[in-house]
């Protein structure tokens, strides 16, 4: 009786395992920014690099971050949705132009549409860095506090957007819940 | 004979040569001793675009952008600790090759000898049955034909 009782239970325990394995994404890579303070940073803006742009900016505000670049092919794709979100009009998309060069960069906003309230032009990717950001794009959301709330590695969707980021957004307006 | 011992100095080479050769093309630090812990801590840290590669062995741009952030903490005078720390801050203990023992990691660190105990178990029982097996024969197939 044991003897076929056990290694049917070690052996439905082994398929537990890789059923939930199965439906996990490695790439996916849980930030350890949630719920922590975003990183400070001070960048040029891409649309005039005299110009500056801070976090500080946009103390009080819930907002999102956008990570992108001329050379991501998937920001190309998402860019639609961003214009769409943006058009929305329910938070600001601040965008973090990652690791890219200043013309072309210049020249993808003029010619897809622009979506962000002010793009921060970070060549080096230090900044990039301090959000541990490992693939563009990424989009975060931050509260009124500068608080990471939610982040979405990976193309955003409508879908992910009225799923994710529209309750966020909506449930907690002064932010002050975890 | 001479043959096996080429091959020998070859293996053996190949093994050597693994904490030897540079990680990138940067300009060494002017310091070896920096240059060791350099290499050491790159050797420690993955690459999150290509999982199963540390930063020292990838070539993805990111990997480059985290080699030049270990050195400048290098240089700028920080412990080992606190750049592992500052990797960790932004990009969680999956960044690190060799996870630290907590709550989430128990099972993984601990995975293995609990497996082996459980062979070992198995095995001893096992291995007693079957010595009474063999004192016991007679009666079991006496059992057997009875059943």
């Amino acid at each position: 009786m044991w003897r076929s009782i056990i290694p049917a239970g070690v052996f439905a325990v082994l398929v537990g395992f890789f059923v939930v394995g199965l439906y996990r994404d490695p790439s996916q890579v849980p930030s350890p920014l949630i719920g922590k303070q975003a990183p400070a940073y001070t960048l040029p803006r891409v649309e005039d690099p005299a110009l500056q742009i801070s976090n500080s900016d946009f103390a009080g505000k819930k907002h999102l971050v956008n990570v992108w670049a001329t050379w991501c092919v998937e920001c190309r794709r998402e860019h639609a949705v961003l214009l769409e979100i943006a058009r929305q009009n329910v938070v600001p998309i601040v965008g973090l132009d990652w690791k890219d060069e200043l013309p072309l960069a210049q020249q993808w906003l003029q010619q897809l549409g622009n979506p962000y309230v002010a793009t921060a032009f970070d060549p080096e990717g230090r900044v990039a860095i301090d959000f541990g950001v490992y693939g563009a794009p990424e989009t975060f959301l931050i509260d009124e506090q500068g608080k990471v709330l939610y982040k979405q590695i990976g193309t955003l969707t409508m879908e992910i957007w009225e799923q994710e980021f529209l309750p966020r957004i909506n449930g907690q307006p002064n932010g002050q819940t975890s | 004979m001479s043959g096996y011992r080429i091959l020998a100095a070859l293996l053996l080479s190949l093994v050597l040569l693994q904490s030897v050769y540079a990680v990138d093309d940067a300009q060494p630090l002017a310091d070896a001793r920096l240059q060791t812990r350099y290499e050491n801590l790159a050797r420690q840290l993955r690459c999150l675009v290509c999982q199963n590669e540390t930063i020292a062995d990838s070539s993805a741009t990111l990997a480059g952008d985290l080699r030049r952030e270990l050195r400048e903490k290098l240089v700028a005078g920080q412990s080992d600790e606190q750049i592992l720390q500052f990797m960790t801050d932004r990009y969680g203990a999956f960044v690190l090759y060799k996870p630290p023992f907590e709550q989430r990691t128990w099972l993984l660190w601990l995975g293995p000898v609990l497996l082996l105990l459980i062979g070992v178990t198995v095995a001893f029982t096992v291995i007693r049955r079957r010595a009474r097996m063999v004192v016991d024969a007679p009666d079991e197939m006496n059992e057997g034909d009875q059943a």
